[in-house]
């Protein structure tokens, strides 16, 4: 009867020193559910992302993708089995042109590895698919502008260019809209929705409308715990995320923000 | 720039540049014709090949190494010992491929050291090559078959059979052979920049951790690049041991790596290109300046301090700066401002220089007098006249030059927003 999960946490714990981050996450996404994950600020979002993608291990507990255990292994690896983040902090390669940059996402997943027998012009379906990529995220006017001198907005676009370049299965975006006004948010969710389609979603985002407007399913963590994992109107009906998550907002806000 | 190289293969203008380049290699001793230059032609071949190799870690991996001596330096021994092993009839190769006997070595040795060295990237590499550096140096003054010890190892480089009467016995055959794989190490190292493997290593220099995230492990690009690094390093180190037919412990000494290092930076590690005139100018600093007077090593400080602190692309990118000023057409609005700074900084540097010989002839050469003679001019290096017209040159440069900047800073500053106009003008025109 076992069911295999796209990604699946069973009591996922994560402790920096002695302060409990993580405190025991179980979570399973089917294959093809876009789930927006929120929280307050400082509930561990990032950090479970991190976990996820490798960035660090957790201190115990199971992480799996499509049924194989990933808590122990390197975020190369992970990528490799079909799992690619971007980051709350743009984080592409600035001094390489928007072009490179995709180019330099996909060589991976087609099999060019460390090849240094093979010019990068010859490479057919490496630029055919970096080609299409800059379609795809609207930035083919600006294909050999250097990362570091696009706009944010056309940085942010760049950074989910090069997530879902690997042709991964599982797409964790962590802020894909942070920072952007709301006119740019719209947008940038329809690109979102659009590269993302068939694919496993996993999304941080602060903006509700934006959640309700996106997500199949909706994961609440509130102090490194997830208390509810449900449908949008499930969620928004649940009298314990109420209670907790405006209840943490306010605590939040007393502590002036955290 | 650097990374943005569309790579053509039919592109005209990348045939005219690489057949320049090849008849500048072909060209040289037949302009240059005197032993000096024909010796010093075949050492900055060696140096392009040095430096370049040792550019694929700095500028286009972000690898700060301090020992890259190491490469070029035990490539050097083992070419030598084969070199000794074909003299003595133990082995049977031609002359001509003992420098890739020499890469070999090279990239053995980065197999063998790179493993742990590249394992860390940013500030414990640095250090880690540091180390090694020290370790293997200390280890040419221990074991002393393999290093000759003080006397280091020597050779005859006219050894085995004549190839088409090629023997190498004359300084001018050595240098055809250096050019010839000068060429080939080129065009081969550039062409590594336009493959997979170089530009994943530009995403590792610009952003290890995201690397990790698009499926590669940073530490296996950097491993692969030593080691290619490596190879190329002991290629020169081989040339080198049939050009001077001596290797001595210096080869792998931290002097060594440290000229790489800072004639690489000189040249402009961020271009491709920025390396070979840092070659260029490594020899001829180590040929020419240190013959012209003792103080070299201190003008070279000087120079290497004003470029990291001005010009921190090196030569290169001013160069290319300057390319895209002409190629917008404003270079003519600015260079009678680089007559007034180079007029001015050669004024300054006239004085500071008088003063600089003066001190070391106090220092060193007292015994000679105290009659100092510079740039035809015979100064006392005790006398308080001398001194106050040596400062005042100086300071009078110094202002001048000051002023000259300020006006040439406005006057860039001024191009480059003009420059910006016309791109977005541009943009929008298409």
């Amino acid at each position: 009867m076992s069911t295999t999960y796209a990604l699946e946490l069973k009591d996922v714990r994560k402790n920096f020193g002695k302060t409990e981050i993580i405190r025991g996450v179980n979570l399973a996404v089917k294959a093809g559910e876009r789930v927006a994950v929120i929280g307050p600020n400082g509930a561990g979002k990032s950090t479970l992302f991190n976990l996820i993608s490798g960035r660090f291990g957790p201190t115990s507990g199971d992480i799996l993708l499509n049924g194989q255990a990933i808590q122990h292994k390197t975020p190369y690896e992970i990528n490799r089995m079909g799992l690619s983040r971007s980051f709350q902090i743009t984080n592409i390669f600035p001094k390489l042109s928007v072009f490179e940059n995709l180019r330099c996402a996909v060589l991976w997943s087609l099999g060019y590895k460390y090849t240094f027998f093979k010019f990068l012009s010859g490479l057919k379906d490496a630029n055919a698919r970096a080609e299409q990529l800059l379609d795809m995220i609207h930035l083919d006017k600006k294909r050999d502008v250097l990362a570091m001198n696009l706009t944010y907005a056309e940085q942010r676009a760049l950074e989910i260019g090069v997530t879902i370049a690997g042709g991964s299965d599982v797409i964790l975006l962590d802020e894909p809209t942070a920072g952007m006004s709301k006119s740019e948010t719209s947008r940038f969710i329809h690109l979102i929705k659009e590269v993302t389609v068939g694919k496993t979603l996993l999304t941080v985002e602060h903006d509700m409308g934006v959640v309700f407007g996106l997500a199949d399913k909706i994961a609440v963590v509130v102090y490194g715990e997830v208390i509810a994992f449900d449908t949008p109107e499930a969620v928004r009906a649940n009298a314990k995320v109420q209670e907790a998550y405006l209840g943490s907002s306010v605590a939040d806000s007393q502590a002036g923000g955290h | 720039m650097s990374a943005v190289y569309k790579f053509k293969p039919y592109n005209v203008g990348r045939w005219v540049i690489w057949s320049l380049f090849a008849l500048v290699l072909m060209a040289a001793p037949l302009v240059f014709t005197s032993n000096l230059s024909t010796t010093m032609l075949a050492q900055m071949g060696i140096a392009i090949i040095a430096c370049l190799s040792y550019n694929m870690l700095l500028g286009q991996g972000g690898m700060l190494s301090f020992g890259h001596a190491v490469y070029t330096g035990l490539g050097s021994y083992v070419a030598i010992h084969a070199l000794n092993a074909v003299s003595g009839g133990k082995l049977n190769i031609p002359v001509s491929l003992l420098p890739i006997i020499g890469g070999v070595a090279g990239m053995g040795f980065a197999i063998l050291l790179g493993y742990v060295t590249t394992r860390k990237s940013g500030t414990p590499f640095a250090m880690i090559t540091m180390g090694v550096a020290e370790l293997v140096f200390a280890m040419s003054l221990m074991f002393s078959e393999f290093f000759g010890g003080e006397a280091g190892v020597s050779g005859n480089r006219v050894a085995g059979q004549a190839f088409f009467g090629i023997t190498y016995g004359p300084q001018i055959q050595v240098y055809y052979l250096i050019a010839a794989y000068t060429f080939v190490c080129v065009a081969l190292m550039y062409a590594f920049t336009q493959t997979p493997l170089g530009r994943i290593l530009n995403a590792v220099r610009d952003n290890p951790e995201r690397v990790e995230f698009i499926g590669y492990n940073t530490q296996r690009v950097r491993y692969i690049a030593f080691i290619i690094a490596g190879f190329f390093a002991g290629i020169a180190g081989g040339l080198g041991a049939l050009n001077f037919e001596i290797v001595t412990a210096e080869v792998v000494g931290a002097g060594r790596s440290g000229a790489y290092l800072l004639f690489t930076f000189l040249g402009g590690a961020t271009f491709f290109f920025g390396p070979i005139i840092g070659a260029i100018l490594m020899v001829i600093a180590f040929v020419l300046l240190s013959e012209l007077t003792k103080a070299w090593l201190l003008y070279l400080g000087l120079v290497f301090l004003f470029m990291v602190m001005y010009a921190p692309g090196g030569i290169a990118s001013l160069i290319m700066m300057n390319l895209r000023v002409a190629k917008f057409g404003k270079l003519k609005q600015i260079w009678t401002s680089y007559l007034g700074l180079g007029l001015t900084a050669l004024v300054m540097l006239a004085g500071a220089g008088a003063m600089i010989e003066m001190v070391y002839h106090l220092q060193l050469n007292s015994a000679l007098g105290d009659t100092v003679k510079f740039m035809g001019v015979n100064l006392n290096a005790k006398g308080l006249d001398s001194w106050f017209g040596c400062a005042f040159v100086m300071l009078t440069g110094l202002g001048l030059f000051e002023l000259t900047r300020r006006q040439y800073m406005r006057e860039w500053g001024e191009i480059q927003t003009e420059i910006e106009k016309e791109i977005k003008r541009r943009e929008t025109a298409v």
